[in-house]
């Protein structure tokens, strides 16, 4: 496949050719034409990314820069599709706290998991808090925004009834719903994968 | 309606690339008496001049202007006199006038430019200054701006190379401008990111600047064209080197997943190729890479300060976060940054 590029400013030429080239079923070798060098350093990072050879190839045009890849479709649909995998993905949380040592960084840390997990390509299906993850999803927690977020992302969020009401937690809920262990343990013998921070 | 702007790749990212600037700058001539009052030019690459009038005032003189970043021309006004008058907060100044540059099509609209000078002026009014004329000039393409001026005391000055060992580093707005409007220039930019995009370009420093009243800051700057790690360089200079903690930093919503999609800018490169091998990656993502280079408009300041200060500083600006620390720089072959 063949690109003129040349008079399109960055990045238009790596999304134009990003774009036509995202249903690709074969090898297919591709060729770029830009008129700037900046152009072409962006597809060689593009091309770094997709896993595709990169080769600047000389040209006789002025201000034309050629540009030769061969676009391999698995790394494609990895890296711009996000193969999901098998299954939902659920993450149960048990603490308010990541890990052990100290609190102070454990806080830290969940806070910043949540958040990174706002920004994840692959949301999780479910988000469960259980024992003092409870004060995760209630109010005075740090991570409500980001919960939230997830939520309207469509991930459920889901905290354990029983630990609500143990730390006097039950009118305090900011985000996603009340569970009960019986849903608890369905969502966890069902998921595709669990993971525990 | 044809209030609308023609935008291609406008704001900040139309800006000189660092590399070619210092070249063209060297080579001018210098002054042979380099004047005493003039406390800082050119030759320390801070974001605004500073002129010692009296032992108590100095005035502080600063400009900028840009092609339209955004379509309505009231918003375009807004940001680039938010972008101009955020390098006096950038030195410690106070804004006091404001002079608009204007240049602008012979054939197109002038209601459009009364917008876009409204909505200039209604930020310099904000910020407590006020418009005090201007020069405006025909041409192909419209491009607005400001020179502003602000007085600081000489001794509460903030310079932008000038931090302590052992310091903390804050940024007080998110990163990622440049890669929303690179998105939404081709329809790609989730409603949320643009928006937010948007309200942090319409964010004066001004908050950011009062809330560091009765603080020692070692140094500050604005984040603006040249991306964070190149204002970073400039804050290190060769004696510092930086840490930082890339998942401290700020940013809009799904700009990493953005700049995965290459939603990059033409500048953003530049920015890399410009800092090449001063800056150290340690296992961190392409798109944070990016993001790091992105060339923000009307950024948020960059300060430098204790730890303790630091804490008082989050107090009163609760968006900003400390992304990194300044230590001594060891040897010559010490990357001047450390992003983990």
């Amino acid at each position: 496949m063949r690109f003129d590029e040349r008079g399109h400013a960055c990045p238009q030429p790596v999304i134009n050719v990003k774009k036509a080239l995202a249903a690709i079923s074969a090898q297919t070798e591709v060729e770029v034409l830009v008129d700037n060098q900046t152009a072409v350093e962006n597809f060689r990072k593009f091309a770094a990314q997709m896993g595709w050879t990169f080769e600047q190839r000389p040209s006789d045009e002025q201000q034309t820069y050629i540009i030769h890849m061969v676009a391999s479709p698995k790394c494609d649909c990895e890296a711009m599709d996000f193969a999901p995998t098998s299954g939902k993905v659920v993450i149960l949380i048990n603490s308010r706290l990541i890990g052990e040592g100290d609190p102070a960084l454990g806080q830290v840390l969940m806070k910043s998991f949540l958040y990174a997990l706002t920004e994840a390509d692959r949301k999780p299906d479910e988000i469960i808090f259980m024992n003092s993850g409870a004060y995760l999803t209630t109010e005075g927690s740090e991570s409500i925004d980001d919960l939230k977020l997830l939520a309207s992302a469509g991930v459920s969020i889901t905290t354990c009834g029983t630990c609500l009401n143990f730390y006097g937690l039950q009118d305090s809920l900011m985000v996603g719903s009340v569970s009960n262990m019986y849903s608890i343990v369905e969502s966890l013998t069902d998921a595709g994968k669990v993971i525990r921070p | 309606m044809s209030e609308k702007l023609f935008c291609n790749g406008g704001g900040c990212t139309a800006k000189l690339g660092p590399g070619a600037l210092s070249r063209i700058l060297s080579k001018l001539e210098k002054p042979k008496d380099r004047d005493p009052d003039l406390l800082v030019g050119f030759d320390s690459s801070d974001d605004a001049a500073v002129y010692r009038i009296t032992d108590d005032i100095a005035v502080v003189q600063t400009l900028d202007f840009f092609p339209p970043l955004v379509e309505d021309p009231y918003i375009f006004g807004q940001i680039a006199a938010t972008n101009a008058l955020s390098d006096l907060y950038a030195m410690g100044a106070t804004p006091k006038t404001a002079l608009n540059i204007v240049s602008f099509p012979q054939t197109a609209d002038l209601n459009v430019l009364g917008r876009i000078l409204d909505g200039g002026n209604s930020v310099v009014l904000t910020a407590g200054a006020m418009l005090a004329g201007g020069h405006s000039i025909f041409d192909d393409t419209i491009k607005y701006g400001l020179s502003c001026m602000g007085t600081v005391h000489p001794d509460r000055m903030f310079q932008n190379n000038t931090p302590g060992i052992g310091d903390v580093l804050v940024l007080t707005k998110p990163l990622g401008t440049g890669i929303a409007l690179s998105a939404d220039r081709m329809g790609d930019c989730p409603g949320i990111t643009y928006s937010h995009a948007i309200e942090s370009m319409l964010t004066l420093n001004k908050s950011a600047f009062e809330a560091l009243e009765g603080l020692n800051p070692h140094a500050v700057t604005d984040v603006t064209g040249f991306g964070l790690i190149n204002h970073l360089l400039e804050m290190v200079g060769t004696e510092y080197a930086a840490t930082v903690d890339s998942s401290r930093v700020p940013r809009l919503e799904h700009v990493l997943r953005l700049a995965k999609g290459f939603y990059i800018t033409a500048a953003g490169e530049r920015n890399r190729s410009f800092a090449a091998d001063k800056v150290c990656f340690e296992r961190v993502p392409f798109a944070m890479e990016e993001l790091l280079f992105d060339p923000q408009t009307s950024g948020g300041l960059l300060i430098s300060l204790s730890p303790e200060d630091a804490d008082t500083l989050l107090e009163r600006q609760p968006k900003a976060s400390i992304i990194g620390r300044i230590e001594r720089r060891n040897a010559p072959s010490q990357a001047s940054i450390t992003v983990f």
